[in-house]
């Protein structure tokens, strides 16, 4: 590419302050800008990410957990695809909150998972695995039995984060079928709502 | 420390770059006179600091910000940087008891950047409280005053809007509004049928180009910056015009400290902090105009005490930092069933509600004085972090059955904000704490604040009108979630909806008020307050078009006061 993204945007600055007092960027030339962006975005290197938190183990259950809190179907990707480990983690690398309760709440998965079934979740058994999740995955087990509390709320936040990961990436705002951030004319409107 | 004086003397010093000291800026350079501009922030650069369009997946923390920041407060990362609850070295002080929260806005603009362009007229009762319902204290000035200059402010930075004739809600000069949502026509179906007033809203975005500014592109996306400067900040509409005449000077990183009067008892210059160097600078001009935000204005000339102004500058009466106000905000919401079946398609419009539901029972004795206004939106907008943090709680569990829950739900809830007139009490204000300082040196604010019983019974109207018109509507409402001992009926904490006004209050008499109806301090004459601390009462209109007549209509003052030679005197 021969011109940076910067130039563009300077040059249309320049251009519309020759024309206005106001410093503004016309509307043409701001989606055209917002192109440029997004074109450079694609074209730049994909590396295979590094986690910058989690250990190799840990970073393996957490891929896990997001698959499983948000899988593929036949309708989209799931979480996995759309990063969210990878966003999970960089958040947990900068706050010593999240750290505790992901960090923690995986060491203490395994820990429960060898209490119970003498080995790590991963290690564990597909139904050992559903097994360990459908307890933490419910508040209101927490009351027939405490010892899951720190589970439950290692679980809920994930669950959360997971979701955060799924529905801010492109697969996920395309299966929830989010039309817009566009540059309209005129704004139309929405098709009428049916009655209940 | 050495003090640097800048030799020159300016005809006027503006104390703030927001809403009131931008068009301060505007309407004094146009007319003539020379102005210095500090602004306790940065400058504003749309290129780098608008977010606008940008794909939460183009970002590296998808709008989560550093550490997740985002899911616990504003951030940088996703909006245009816009204020804070909380700056780091500039700490205030909640007295024991209070609940008060405090957002400022440190960059040039101020918190225009942050504004939802809610673009509400006074009222004429509003300026009359005390000769209608015996609570309060009457303006110095009317309806009729004001009218003038909110024509003005409209015509100037544009209004959408209709014209509606309602003794409450003052039309203005509007442009176009925008087509509804679908969201919005369903929420007008329920209020029809309940009698209650639903209207096209008043933003001050463009829906026609205007002034030299592009018409919307309704992206929704007013609070992540607008390059196009189609909805309204001081930093892109009322700057940009002073600095064309080259008589303004900007000057960013400036903190006021002090302003420092001569013998005469009129102000011969403001003494600031230069946030680079940490020095102590000063600006020396004829005239003052503080629109540093309510409380920093009070602030400032509670910090400004001399042996003539022993309380304080322009405190002889002791009003300063009293009548503190703030909205009274609750909320609730609703899900309605069924926007489930609805189609996807673009429900973005403008940044801003395109229908309101401004105060409708006026007519008729109600459990509490004085009204409130809702607001309302929701819909198929772009997901964000934390949107599903609810869902997630409420549905549980995990795999397919969640993640298709999550699409189901997608766009089916609408928000409900009440916005309701608070009337002032002796509990309600801010103080210079006696022993903390901020990284500057400053003496800070310490606040007081306790809601009265007319606002606790507005804050239950609210929730019981909110359930009316979600259950009209064929939803299921859901109450505030703030609701606990501390918050009846959801109200807020002081401070929360960014309306604190009322702190340097105008008035007939300078033994009860610190500024006459032009904004001038009786006690000052070449001293004004033209931002939301001037206000005498906090009417259910957000403050800011209020602010921007009151500050062009002070300004116009002080340029017949320069005509006749009488400026700074």
């Amino acid at each position: 590419m021969t011109i940076s993204r910067r130039d563009v945007l300077k040059s249309l600055t320049m251009t519309a302050v020759g024309g206005s007092v106001l410093r503004v960027i016309p509307l043409e030339a701001a989606e055209y800008a917002h192109r440029m962006v997004k074109a450079e975005k694609a074209a730049a290197d994909t590396h295979a990410y590094s986690p910058k938190f989690f250990s190799a183990h840990a970073y393996k259950t957490l891929q896990s957990l997001c698959n499983t809190i948000i899988p593929s179907d036949e309708e989209s990707k799931g979480a996995v695809e759309a990063g969210a480990p990878e966003f999970i983690d960089l958040l947990t690398s900068e706050n010593k909150d999240y750290q505790l309760t992901l960090g923690g709440g995986v060491m203490w998965l395994d820990s429960a998972c060898r209490d119970r079934y003498g080995k790590v979740y991963l290690d564990a058994a597909p139904e050992q695995q559903k097994e360990i999740l459908d307890l933490i995955a419910y508040r209101k087990n927490a009351k027939t039995d405490p010892g899951l509390g720190q589970g439950i709320e290692f679980f809920s936040f994930l669950r959360k984060l997971t979701a955060d990961g799924f529905f801010t990436s492109e697969i996920g705002i395309d299966y929830l079928g989010y039309i817009g951030n566009t540059y309209l004319q005129e704004f139309p409107g929405c098709p009428p709502v049916p009655d209940r | 420390m050495q003090v640097k004086r800048t030799p020159k003397t300016y005809d006027v010093c503006v104390v703030g770059s927001g809403a009131s000291g931008g068009t301060a800026a505007k309407v004094l350079t146009e007319g003539g006179l020379s102005v210095a501009l500090l602004e306790a922030g940065p400058p504003l650069d749309p290129d780098r600091d608008y977010k606008e369009h940008v794909w939460p997946y183009d970002l590296p923390h998808r709008g989560a910000d550093i550490a997740g920041r985002a899911r616990h407060e504003l951030n940088d990362e996703f909006m245009a940087p816009n204020g804070a609850w909380e700056i780091e070295g500039e700490p205030y002080i909640s007295a024991p008891g209070s609940r008060f929260r405090w957002f400022r806005s440190r960059i040039v603009g101020g918190r225009t950047n942050h504004w939802g362009r809610i673009a509400l007229r006074m009222a004429p009762v509003d300026f009359k409280v005390r000769s209608h319902d015996g609570m309060g204290d009457d303006w110095p000035i009317s309806y009729e005053d004001v009218a003038p200059y909110y024509d003005k402010v409209e015509s100037y930075i544009g209004v959408f809007g209709t014209k509606e004739n309602i003794p409450s809600a003052p039309d203005g000069i509007f442009l176009p509004p925008p087509t509804p949502r679908c969201t919005e026509t369903m929420v007008k179906k329920s209020c029809d049928k309940l009698n209650i007033l639903c209207i096209p809203s008043r933003l001050a975005i463009l829906t026609k180009p205007l002034n030299g500014r592009a018409a919307c592109h309704y992206c929704a996306q007013c609070g992540r910056g607008c390059k196009t400067a189609s909805n309204f900040s001081s930093s892109q509409v009322m700057i940009p015009p002073a600095e064309k005449t080259g008589r303004l000077t900007l000057i960013t990183g400036a903190m006021a400290r002090e302003l420092i009067a001569g013998k005469d008892g009129k102000v011969t210059s403001v003494s600031y902090i230069d946030k680079a160097t940490r020095e102590e600078r000063r600006v020396n001009a004829r005239a003052f105009i503080v629109a540093a935000s309510a409380c920093e204005s009070a602030r400032l000339l509670l910090n400004s005490r001399s042996t003539l102004f022993p309380d304080g500058l322009a405190n002889s009466s002791g009003v300063v930092g009293r009548y503190l106000m703030d909205t009274v905000g609750s909320n609730a919401g609703g899900y309605f069933p069924q926007l489930e079946k609805m189609p996807a398609h673009n429900h973005d419009g403008v940044g801003g509600m395109h229908m309101y539901l401004p105060w409708w029972k006026f007519d008729r004795k109600n459990d509490f004085l004085r009204g409130y206004h809702t607001e309302f939106g929701g819909g198929r907008g772009m997901p964000g972090v934390g949107d599903y943090d609810d869902l997630c709680d409420q549905v549980e569990g995990y795999g397919i059955s969640l993640k298709r829950e999550c699409k189901k739900k997608y766009g089916t809830y609408i928000g409900f904000a009440g916005r309701g007139e608070m009337i002032p009490n002796e509990n309600s204000y801010c103080e210079i704490d006696p022993t903390a300082v901020d990284q500057w040196g400053i003496p800070v604010l310490r606040f007081h604040w306790k809601w009265g019983d007319n606002e606790l019974k507005m804050a239950k109207d609210m929730q019981e009108t909110y359930r009316e018109i979600v259950e009209s509507a064929g939803g299921i409402f859901i109450p505030s979630r703030l609701e606990d001992a501390a918050h009846p009926h959801g109200i807020a904490d002081g401070g929360v909806i960014i309306h604190e006004v009322g702190t340097v209050r105008m008035g007939e008499h300078p033994k009860t008020s610190a500024l006459n109806g032009f904004c001038q301090a009786h006690d000052v004459k070449n001293l004004f307050v033209t931002d939301g601390a001037s206000f005498v009462t906090n009417a259910d209109k957000n403050p800011t078009l209020t602010i921007m007549a009151l500050t062009w209509r002070a300004c116009d003052h002080l340029l017949d006061e320069a005509k006749k030679g009488s400026l700074g005197a």
